[in-house]
C-alpha cells in the first residue's frame, strides 16, 4: 500500500483513533486489549474486527485494572500489546503502570483524553497532561510521552511509540484527545522501518536451553531497591538526552512565540498564520514528547522571544514545565480553555493583546 | 567406583522434584506453602512441562515463587496474576501457564480478575492456598477468615453482621460454565497429600487437553499468625476448617465444550 496508478503516495481518509490500529498493526502488534470508553471505542471496535484476521488477539477485559495486566503477561511473552482509553479508565490502568515500569516491560497505552475530573465529560481536553507526564501510579517512574496533533501523526507516533518501548524497554503514552481522535483528514500510511531489532532475550517463554528468569518489581534484599531506583533513573536520563522531540512552526524571527501540544497546537497554527498576515511575527514552539520534554528548545525561545504564549485545553499544566525552563517568567503567557476546543480567532487575540496590538 | 555414582543396590524411591530448587523455603514452622511447592513441581515434572512454563506470583507469602520453582516466573501485582496470566496464554498459547495466589490475593482484591478469568474459560491453572488470613503482612482478617477467628483486625472476632462470611471460593468458581475443574484439597495428613497431588495432575491435564480454567484449593495453615503450635494447626485444618470449606471436587469437566 506505498503508491498508487500515478506514482504518489498512497493517501488514506480516516479518522485519527483508527489510524492508531494501522500504526500500531505496521508495527508488527498484534495484540490489542480494552474496555469500552468514550470517545476512544473506534480503536477496540477496529481491533476486534482486524486482528483475528491477521492472526493477532484482540480480548475485551472486565475493567481496565484487567486491562493492564492483560498487557503485562503479553509484555513479559515479548510481544508487542497495545491498549487504548480515556481518563478514568487510565486512573484504574495506573496501577499495572506502576508494575511494569518497575518490571521494564515495553507496552502502548493509548489516552485519547476526555474531560475531568471524575466522570467529567467527553468533550476534548488536555487534563491528562500531568496524570501522563508526572506519573499518575506510586513510587516514581517515569513513561515517554507522544502528543499528536494529526491524523498522520496518530499514525506514525504510534508505530515510534513501539520502537521507543522495546527501546527502553518502558511503557510508552500516547496522549491524544476527542478531537484529534475524532477528526478525520488524510494521511500517508508510509512503511513501517523494521530494522529496530526486536529481540528480547528477557521475556518469559519457558526456560528451554538456558536458567530460569524472571520479571519482577520486588526487590528486599539489602539495597537492591535502591540499586534498581538508580538505574531507572539513568534509563530516564539517557531518554532526556536523546529522545525530546519538537517541531519548530515559523519559529525563525519570532516574537511571540506559542507553546502548546496536540489540538491546542493544531488550532494555533491557522492563528499564527492570521498573525502573521497581520505583520505580527509569530511562531510555534509544539513538544511532540511531553517526557522528556524538550527542554532546550523552550529555553532557546525563551531567550530569544518577547512573549511566550503557552495555549492548553485545561487550566493550566504544561505552563508550569515551560517556567522550570527558563527564569523569564514574566515573558509567559498562559491561555487556556478546560474541557473544550479553543477557536483560532481566541488565541489570535491573545497573540495580538502580546503584540501590543488591538484586535 | 566414583563417590559419586550411586550404588547398584538401590533404587531411588524418593528425591527432590526437578522443578523444585534445592535452597531452604523462608516459610514458618508448619506452615504448608513449602507441601504445596513440592505438589506443584512435582505435577511439572510428571508432565515434563517444565521448561514450557510461565508461573505467574502473587503477593504475600507466595511472592518468592521464583526462588523455589525451576520456571520462568512473572511477579503480578496484588490480585491481578489470572489476568496477568491471561495476558501471558494468549499471547504463548502453547506454554503452560498457572498462578499460585493466596486467600487475601484471590478471594478479596483479586475476585473480579478470578471470576472473569474463569467464566472466560481461560486455560489455565490457579493453584489457591486458603489459610484464612493475611501471612505476609501480619495476619489481618480475610474474606476466607472463620467467624469468631480473632486476628489483627478482628480482635474480636470476625462477627458476620459486620464482616460478612467466609467466602466458599472452589464452590463460587464451580458454578461458572467456563470452569473445567474446581477442587479443594488439603495437605495435613499423608492420604491428603496424596489426594492433593491427584487433584493438581487433574487441573493440570484440563490445561493440556484444552479444556479450559482449572482451580485447586488448598487449606492451608499459618500457625505464626494463628499463634498456634504446628500440629495444633494441623488440627484445626482438619476439624473447623474442613467443616466448613469441605474437601471435595465440585466441578470436573468431562470434556470440552467446542469442538
Amino acid at each position: 500500500m506505498n503508491g498508487t496508478a500515478t506514482g504518489e503516495a498512497l493517501r488514506l481518509l480516516t479518522k485519527g483513533n483508527e489510524a492508531i490500529c494501522l500504526g500500531a498493526i505496521a508495527a508488527g502488534c498484534r495484540h490489542y486489549y480494552g474496555y469500552p470508553i468514550t470517545p476512544q471505542n473506534d480503536i477496540p471496535e477496529y481491533m476486534a474486527a482486524r486482528l483475528p484476521a491477521i492472526g493477532g488477539t484482540f480480548l475485551q477485559a472486565e475493567s481496565e485494572v484487567a486491562t493492564i495486566n492483560f498487557l503485562l503477561g503479553t509484555a513479559a511473552s515479548g510481544k508487542r500489546v497495545m491498549t487504548s482509553s480515556s481518563g478514568p479508565g487510565i486512573s484504574l490502568m495506573q496501577e499495572g503502570l506502576s508494575y511494569m515500569a518497575g518490571s521494564e516491560l515495553p507496552a502502548v497505552i493509548v489516552n485519547i483524553s476526555r474531560s475531568g475530573p471524575g466522570l467529567g465529560g467527553i468533550a476534548p481536553s488536555q487534563g491528562d497532561y500531568f496524570q501522563a507526564v508526572k506519573g499518575g501510579g506510586h513510587g516514581g517512574y517515569r513513561l515517554i510521552v507522544l502528543a499528536p496533533h494529526s491524523v498522520q501523526e496518530m499514525y506514525s507516533l504510534t508505530m515510534l511509540a513501539f520502537d521507543l518501548a522495546d527501546k527502553y524497554r518502558n511503557p510508552v503514552f500516547l496522549l491524544g484527545d476527542a478531537i484529534i481522535g475524532q477528526m478525520k483528514e488524510p494521511f500517508v500510511p508510509t512503511p513501517y522501518d523494521a530494522s529496530f531489532p526486536q529481540e528480547k532475550p528477557w521475556a518469559l517463554t519457558g526456560c528451554r536451553g538456558r536458567e530460569r528468569q524472571n520479571l519482577k518489581s520486588l526487590y528486599l534484599k539489602d539495597n537492591a531497591i535502591e540499586v534498581h531506583n538508580w538505574k531507572l533513573h539513568g534509563k530516564y536520563e539517557a531518554m532526556r538526552q536523546t529522545e525530546a522531540r519538537a517541531e519548530s512552526y515559523l519559529l525563525s524571527g519570532a516574537k511571540i512565540a506559542v507553546v502548546a501540544f496536540g489540538t491546542a497546537a493544531r488550532v494555533s497554527k491557522t492563528a499564527i498564520q492570521w498573525a502573521r498576515k497581520e505583520g505580527i511575527p509569530a511562531g510555534m514552539l509544539r513538544p511532540i514528547t511531553l517526557f522528556p520534554f524538550p527542554e532546550r528548545e523552550v529555553q532557546e525561545i525563551a531567550r530569544t522571544a518577547d512573549r511566550l504564549l503557552v495555549v492548553e485545553m485545561n487550566t493550566g499544566q504544561m505552563v508550569e514545565d515551560v517556567k522550570i525552563c527558563t527564569p523569564h517568567h514574566d515573558k509567559i503567557g498562559f491561555f487556556g480553555k478546560p474541557c473544550a476546543m479553543p477557536t483560532p480567532e481566541e488565541i489570535l487575540d491573545r497573540i495580538r493583546a502580546l503584540a501590543g496590538r488591538k484586535g | 567406583m566414583k563417590p559419586d555414582a550411586k550404588p547398584q543396590f538401590t533404587k531411588a524411591v524418593f528425591e527432590r522434584p526437578r522443578s523444585l530448587v534445592d535452597v531452604k523455603t523462608h516459610f514458618c514452622p508448619g506452615c504448608h506453602h513449602g507441601t504445596i511447592h513440592r505438589i506443584v513441581a512435582e505435577c511439572i515434572d510428571r508432565y515434563g512441562v517444565r521448561e514450557n512454563t510461565v508461573g505467574v506470583a502473587c503477593v504475600g507469602c507466595s511472592v518468592f515463587l521464583y526462588d523455589y520453582i525451576d520456571v520462568d516466573v512473572v511477579e503480578a501485582p496484588h490480585g491481578r496474576a489470572p489476568a496477568v496470566a491471561t495476558g501471558v496464554k494468549r499471547a504463548q498459547p502453547d506454554r503452560f501457564v498457572f498462578t499460585y495466589q493466596g486467600d487475601g490475593d484471590l478471594a478479596a482484591i483479586g475476585t473480579s480478575e478470578v471470576v472473569h478469568a474463569a467464566n472466560r474459560g481461560e486455560n489455565l491453572t490457579v493453584i489457591f492456598v486458603n489459610n484464612t488470613t493475611y501471612g505476609m503482612t501480619g495476619g489481618q482478617m480475610a474474606p476466607t477468615t472463620m467467624l469468631g477467628q480473632k486476628t489483627s483486625t478482628s480482635p474480636y472476632g470476625r462477627d458476620f453482621r459486620g464482616d460478612g462470611y467466609p467466602i466458599k471460593m472452589a464452590e463460587l468458581l464451580a458454578g461458572l460454565e467456563g470452569t473445567a475443574y474446581s477442587a479443594r484439597v488439603a495437605v495435613s495428613t499423608p492420604a491428603q497429600i496424596r489426594k492433593a497431588r491427584e487433584s493438581v495432575r487433574k487441573a493440570f491435564e484440563m490445561q493440556l487437553n484444552g479444556m479450559g480454567f482449572s482451580i485447586v484449593e488448598f487449606l492451608s495453615t499459618c500457625p505464626t499468625n494463628w499463634g498456634m503450635k504446628p500440629l495444633d494447626a494441623q488440627k484445626r485444618v482438619l476439624g473447623e476448617m474442613s467443616e466448613y470449606f469441605p474437601l471435595g471436587v465440585f466441578k470436573e469437566r468431562k470434556q470440552a465444550d467446542f469442538a
